[in-house]
């Protein structure tokens, strides 16, 4: 009888995580398991849901032939937009990380179009891009330039949305420039002393010391390159002709539009799989490249 | 020796000096320069668009189209304001937004903050291995457990309802966990300790010691949510179906879709005025934003 009682004490911890317990139980894992079921299911509101096994499964490798045009469209994405996007988030963080005056101002101004992400400046772009009178074939206009179609024409629409993303660069070059900032002093200093020029302290100092943020934010632009939605859906809807079909895009049209749940839910599968994929391969090889200050070399 | 060359001929050594001080001027003002050439053309880049928007929600229908691009709006029209925020229910649209950013902003950052609490202060069976299920999460896709949750929420009765998009947010972030758990971490517990001497509980201890001593990381928290949901499309989109219950990221969706292509100046007035909020914000507060991303971006 004496065991059963509970005391207050050894309570109290688990009522503090309560909440996020109750949701993870409710909203994550519960849902993350239903999904997994529904992916073995037809379940197509319009007849009763009927367990398939893994035909789901079968139609996604072998039926759809949008499932590795999308995957190949977030492929190209990421060609696009991680390697510009993080040279030119690095090398705007050197710039303003040099005694510039005004970096606080010039940081809030890169940043801003990473807070206002949402339809309203999908809007924006639409119009920029607008083939006839957007501000940048009006620009290219000035040059003698014939600008693309832009959005409309199944070679510039992935481009378009490349452009796009690295306008919302700016956390990544906040989060560079805070770990530029974090470089102790005293390292460029003795290897002033030691005659090393300007590039080989790039080389040797700057860029090793950094390899945390990169490899952060090499994850996150990854994880998020296979999320892509809102863009895509409010400028191209996934067009012209599957161009920017990304893969979240798909599983909404399947979900939402042809009203499959359970080819959507394997679809949602697929995705968790890859997605888990490439973070477990790069925390695995960051280990051969990331530096980590503390560590015994 | 050098010395006595030195001593033998000063004035062409100071020379030289002065020359080579002036070439180290010189090479000082072209970086600066050309340092500065690519920040103001980089920022240019990130402004534009907004200027653009905001010029195109100034001019007449007729003027927008115009070639060549009119440049500066003047006179400025104002009229393309009051004409968008009528040609559907708006202030509707805003409402909803604001509902659903405060009620889903304050529960998820009490609630986060509480567990983080739970985390940081606390030693009981099961907590390292908790965490790491709290911080798992945060790599799980939000599309899979999209279709079973938009189940659940029919099953209930919950669509073209609010309640989907801020049920959830109520039971905290992995991430804001995270941030919080982190700061209270760096806390002293010689303050806990005094203060349950004194026999203080550990709630008050909460509300009293830890969260005060943690504005700023709360503050970062509370930010990031409030962004995140006046900013959210993909939720309102799947749950929301009667225009009433639309919020500002819906409705300017369906207004695009009314007007696509026509009505250019209605739509950039009706961007800048969604926009708006956020950019108030933002520029309140950009200290703790930046503080934000920098920190989580170091830590993680």
């Amino acid at each position: 009888m004496r065991r059963l009682r509970l005391r207050w004490r050894d309570v109290e911890p688990y009522v503090f995580i309560s909440p996020f317990m109750i949701g993870l139980v409710v909203f994550i894992i519960g849902p993350t398991l239903g999904s997994l079921v529904l992916s073995l299911m037809r379940f197509e509101f319009v007849r009763p849901p009927e367990f398939i096994g893994f035909d789901n499964y079968a139609e996604m490798f072998a039926g759809d032939p949008k499932v590795w045009i999308s995957l190949w469209n977030t492929v190209y994405y990421m060609a696009g937009h991680i390697p510009f996007g993080m040279a030119m988030a690095f090398f705007v963080a050197l710039m303003l990380n040099q005694k510039v005056w005004g970096q606080a101002l010039f940081r809030t101004m890169y940043y801003l179009p990473s807070v206002t992400a949402s339809v309203a400046t999908a809007i924006v772009w639409s119009w920029i891009f607008n083939s006839r009178f957007g501000l940048l074939n009006n620009f290219l206009d000035l040059f003698g330039i014939p600008g693309p179609q832009w959005l409309a024409d199944t070679r510039f629409a992935m481009p378009a949305l490349i452009i796009i993303s690295l306008w919302g660069m700016g956390s990544t070059i906040v989060i560079f420039l805070a770990a530029l900032q974090g470089i102790p002093e005293r390292l460029y200093e003795s290897a002033a002393i030691d005659g090393a020029g300007r590039i080989r302290r790039l080389w040797h100092i700057t860029i090793p010391m950094m390899t945390p943020a990169i490899f952060f934010v090499l994850i996150i632009q990854i994880v998020g390159s296979f999320q892509v939605f809102t863009n895509a859906f409010i400028l191209t809807a996934g067009g012209p002709g599957d161009a920017t079909l990304f893969f979240v895009l798909h599983l909404y049209n399947k979900a939402f539009v042809a009203l499959r749940l359970g080819y959507a839910s394997a679809l949602a599968w697929l995705l968790f799989v890859i997605v888990l994929l490439f973070t477990i391969t790069q925390v695995v090889t960051a280990r051969r490249w990331v530096y980590y200050e503390g560590e015994v070399t | 020796m050098e010395v006595g060359v030195v001593r033998s001929e000063p004035n062409g050594e100071r020379a030289s000096v002065r020359i080579r001080r002036k070439h180290y001027r010189v090479l000082i003002l072209i970086q600066y320069a050309f340092i500065y050439a690519v920040i103001i053309v980089g920022s240019g880049f990130f402004v534009i668009p907004f200027l653009w928007m905001v010029r195109s929600s100034l001019l007449l229908h007729q003027d927008v189209f115009s070639v060549p691009a009119i440049i500066f709006p003047w006179p400025v029209h104002l009229e393309n304001y009051p004409d968008f925020w009528n040609a559907l229910p708006f202030g509707r649209f805003f409402a909803n937004t604001a509902i659903v950013t405060f009620t889903a902003t304050i529960g998820l950052t009490i609630s986060s903050a509480l567990v983080a609490f739970g985390f940081a202060r606390f030693r009981f069976r099961g907590r390292g291995f908790l965490f790491i299920l709290v911080l798992a999460t945060m790599m799980l896709p939000k599309h899979v457990t999209l279709l079973p949750t938009f189940l659940l929420f029919r099953s209930i009765g919950w669509i073209d309802t609010l309640f989907p998009l801020i049920v959830p947010s109520l039971f905290g972030s992995a991430f804001s966990v995270f941030l919080l758990r982190q700061f209270f971490l760096t806390l002293p517990l010689e303050l806990d300790e005094a203060a349950r001497i004194d026999g203080a509980s550990s709630f008050r201890i909460f509300w009293q010691i830890a969260v005060p001593l943690s504005k700023p990381a709360i503050a970062t928290v509370a930010l990031f949510a409030f962004i995140g949901h006046w900013n959210e499309f993909l939720d309102p989109l799947i749950y929301l179906s009667s225009m009433e219950n639309f919020t500002v990221a819906l409705g300017l969706r369906f207004f695009v879709s009314q007007y696509s292509g026509t009505y250019w100046e209605l739509m950039m007035a009706a961007s800048t005025t969604a926009m708006l909020p956020i950019v108030i914000v933002f520029f309140f507060t950009q200290r703790t934003f930046i503080r934000g991303v920098a920190l989580t971006g170091i830590k993680g």
